[in-house]
């Protein structure tokens, strides 16, 4: 490499700078193909019929009905376990404890289940609720490891969101003769909810994106469920069988717009959260 | 129940017991719901009791199985029809040892295995599959096996196309490779370089959209987007394989160690009746019982 | 001790076991995959698993150095393809573009995060695959189909922690820099990346663990063939997908084998979670 190929600084600045616009263009592209791809095909499947009949001849008829009620069922699940757990480590974390070494093990524990992909707590699942606990394929059985996988990401947005409170408040609420207690569900929970709302919110939009976790603990089962132990198959279990074993395009097509389009809504819903909750502490 | 114990420690502690804060009513929320869902728990991990049958063995009549018998169980309230896998061979020990009435085996048994009751309950065939481009209309047995073994790997000698052949097979652990590992391809190991997938469904998707590609699934699983080739010159109908005249089939058979009594042989005479044996022709599976005009499916 | 503080004290223990909570479902999900696994590592030994290059469980030959081949290669190849774009993204949107550009842009990229893996994957199956075995030939599934798939999945991740790692570098810097007579690509090479790499490292790492551990995805597009593949349009299979395609009929000592390749698979994850902390911890420091 001589000196001759080294370019002027300005030169050099404006194909660098062109070169970031192409591949920014062709980043923001791709994402938004993949988008317009589903909505446009996935869109004109869309009905009431399509939300409201239950699946038929192994999805090539009918709708998604089963399939919706049973990721409500299994989101559900997994938020009634998730998040009584996750809050309270969290308020441990921030109004209980110093840091010390026990809270370092916590943290670092949560952090290393984020970690953790998907298909492990599928294994795990498997293995304990499944056939261990003998809850078998089921809503219950999928629930709980969903509950586990979504613990991390409760855990850090609510810590997140108690720290935000300022401690002002609590040296009111403890000059007030309040125990540590009342402070923390009267004043400091309170104040925190919106950011707690926020990790809830996300954590749905993972449990209903989720398949390879749901697919070995709650089955894929096309029935509409039952009970809590019923096996049955999640919207996106059943987009994954539809799309890949070539049942129904259309089909297809439809639920991944609804599953798109119902996780765009949470995700819109927390940044909209987010953003009015910065605004009100500023 | 965690909730459920501080919040009550929460009301102990309340100076004013009427005041009521947001947190407190979502907190109360929740136990009601926990509480809600303890009572659901026990109601429905209860199964109504009466005779019990166990049915255990091959994995590739298992699911077929579990659906049997399910739609017995509606017919029957209060009998209780258990369906396990682990294999043929399991399912014939576990007939012998007693610990199933019913094994079930999708292969021959040998001969030392000839002492228990055998029934057909249906027969399961396999096609292998092209694009339906393909110009190509018959292979031999052993042309096949040198495909999937991965000896012949152009379809050049086989319709002139100077294409590399696509293969694609199920994952090891499936019935219908282990059916296709028996009946072609023998001790031999089919080649590593072949693409897995999970599903019937998913290797025939994939054979409808390549070309070059070659497959095996479940006879009654082929349809107009995939083209099943003849083998040995006999296509694969249901009248050749009731004639044995195709040979990539394989019975699904229901093991007992005395003859058939009690609940074991009222859930036998179901799967033979006519409404199964519709619901096994739908499913793909060739139906054992013939003569019926109505069967020919056609 | 009065009530109060008796109460109090009660209210803490339990919320130290809630607390503990996390750490006990690592510790058990731990316990479970290595208790699955390991035995039958020991039996056949770990140099045939790691090593071993023939997957016929039915014929009790259990190697899986092909899907562990298949997982790095496919990361890898994924890395190739999200960095460079997320880096570029991040830096443009950051330093290049107008602000409201950015401030529109960042949260769509965001939103995007959110789209189930396995959309990415149909989206594969249906154009990238027929256009890869149109153009270049092969089956189409391939190592290359993989790496574009998971490269784009992990897009988002990366443009919005390098997004946020740049813009906490002061713009003290960017205008001292400036005032030397830099440009705003020098500025950007010199000062700002070097000052905001370990966060934008950590988001690479972060993106590798998704790559690493997707799994639906990549069963779709890749092929999923047990072979150490020749060329990235040849087939690959990944440990998730090793696991996940052969999980349903599995039994015995396949089943075990399938655990054992989860064994690989979390150590592996446990590794790159570490070094992750280990840089995180880092910057904190600075």
């Amino acid at each position: 490499m001589g000196n001759r190929w080294k370019l002027q600084p300005r030169t050099e600045q404006k194909l660098v700078q062109f070169l970031m616009y192409v591949l920014t263009s062709v980043a923001v592209l791709v994402l938004v193909f993949i988008l317009a791809v589903i909505l446009k095909n996935g869109l004109p499947q869309l009905s009431l019929e399509f939300l409201t009949r239950n699946p038929a001849d192994m999805g090539r008829e009918g709708g998604i009905l089963s399939t919706i009620v049973a990721t409500i069922f299994l989101t559900f699940i997994a938020l009634l376990v998730a998040t009584p757990l996750g809050v309270g480590t969290a308020i441990y974390l921030t109004e209980y404890t110093v840091e010390s070494r026990i809270t370092r093990i916590i943290r670092f524990g949560a952090e290393c289940l984020a970690g953790i992909p998907s298909i492990i707590f599928g294994l795990f699942g498997f293995i304990l609720f499944v056939n261990k606990l003998k809850f078998g394929w089921s809503i219950l059985s999928g629930g709980l490891t969903l509950a586990f996988m979504v613990l991390p990401t409760i855990i850090r947005t609510s810590e997140e969101a108690i720290k935000a409170v300022p401690p002002a408040y609590r040296l009111v609420s403890f000059s007030l003769g309040s125990t540590r207690w009342q402070t923390v569900t009267r004043v400091v929970l309170p104040s925190a909810i919106p950011g707690i709302v926020t990790g809830v919110i996300l954590s749905i939009g993972r449990s209903i994106g989720e398949t390879a976790a749901v697919i070995f603990t709650a089955g894929s089962a096309l029935r509409l469920p039952t009970s809590l132990f019923s096996s049955s198959r999640t919207m996106s279990v059943h987009f994954y069988i539809l799309a890949k074993e070539g049942v129904s395009l259309p089909k297809a097509y439809g639920t991944a717009a609804v599953l798109v389009i119902s996780i765009l809504i949470i995700n819109i819903a927390t940044y909209y959260m987010m953003e009015r909750y910065i605004k009100r502490k500023s | 129940m965690e909730s459920e114990k501080i919040r009550l420690e929460d009301a102990k502690m309340r100076p004013q017991k009427s005041r009521k804060d947001s947190f407190s009513n979502l907190t109360a929320l929740m136990t009601a719901i926990l509480l809600a869902a303890a009572f659901f728990f026990p109601s429905c991990q209860h199964r109504p009791g009466g005779h019990s049958l166990v049915v255990a063995g091959s994995t590739s009549i298992q699911p077929f199985a579990d659906k049997w018998a399910e739609v017995f169980m509606e017919k029957r309230p209060g009998e209780m029809v258990d369906v396990q896998g682990g294999g043929s061979s399991a399912g014939i020990q576990a007939v012998r040892t007693g610990a199933a009435q019913i094994g079930m085996s999708s292969r021959e048994l040998k001969d030392d295995e000839k002492d228990l009751y055998q029934i057909e309950v249906a027969h399961d065939g396999l096609a292998i599959i092209v694009h339906p481009t393909n110009p190509l209309e018959n292979l031999t047995i052993e042309q096949v096996k040198s495909i999937f073994l991965g000896e012949i790997t152009t379809w050049e000698t086989l319709n002139g196309r100077k294409k590399e052949i696509t293969v694609v097979v199920r994952e090891e652990g499936s019935g219908t490779r282990g059916a296709f590992q028996e009946l072609v391809m023998g001790k031999s190991r089919i080649t590593k370089k072949a693409i897995v997938q999970d599903s019937n469904g998913t290797v025939r998707e994939i054979v409808s959209r390549d070309p070059q590609a070659i497959g095996f699934i479940s006879l009654g699983l082929v349809n107009e987007s995939v083209k099943a080739l003849a083998l040995n010159g006999v296509k694969p109908t249901e009248e050749a394989i009731l004639k044995k005249e195709y040979k990539l089939v394989r019975p699904f058979l229901f093991l007992t160690r005395e003859a058939p009594s009690g609940l074991a042989r009222e859930f036998i005479e179901f799967i033979l009746s006519e409404e199964i044996q519709d619901l096994v022709h739908k499913e793909g599976l060739i139906p054992v019982r013939r003569g019926e005009p109505a069967e020919s499916g056609r | 001790m009065t009530k109060l503080e008796r109460n109090d004290r009660l209210v803490r223990l339990s919320l130290l076991m809630i607390a503990l909570s996390a750490i006990s479902v690592l510790a058990i999900i731990t316990v479970f995959i290595f208790e699955q696994g390991t035995p039958i590592m020991f039996r056949y030994g770990f140099r045939s698993f790691l090593l071993g290059q023939d997957w016929y469980p039915s014929e009790k030959s259990f190697g899986l150095l092909p899907m562990i081949v298949g997982s790095l290669m496919v990361t890898f190849g994924a890395l190739l393809i999200g960095v460079p774009l997320g880096l570029a993204s991040a830096i443009f949107l950051t330093e290049f573009s107008h602000r409201r550009l950015a401030r529109i842009l960042k949260p769509v990229i965001e939103l995007l995060a959110g789209i189930p893996s396995v959309v990415y994957g149909f989206i594969g199956l249906m154009f990238l695959v027929p256009f890869i075995r149109d153009k270049f030939g092969g089956p189409g599934l391939s190592v290359l189909a993989a790496s574009v798939i998971l490269g784009i999945m992990i897009l988002p991740t990366v443009i919005s922690i390098a997004i946020d790692s740049i813009r906490a570098v002061p713009d003290s810097y960017r205008e001292g820099s400036i005032a030397l007579g830099a440009t705003r690509w020098q500025t950007v090479r010199m000062v700002v990346l070097p000052a905001a790499r370990s966060g934008i490292i950590a988001g690479i790492i972060l993106g590798m663990g998704r790559a690493i551990g997707e799994t639906m995805a990549v069963i779709m597009v890749a092929g999923n063939a047990a072979d150490i593949p020749g060329s990235i349009l040849a087939p690959v299979r990944t440990l998730t997908s090793n696991i996940a395609l052969e999980m349903a009929y599995a039994s015995g000592e396949h089943r075990e084998a399938l655990f054992a390749t989860g064994v690989i698979l979390f150590i592996i994850i446990m590794i790159l979670n570490t070094i992750a902390n280990l840089t995180s911890a880092r910057q904190r420091k600075k």
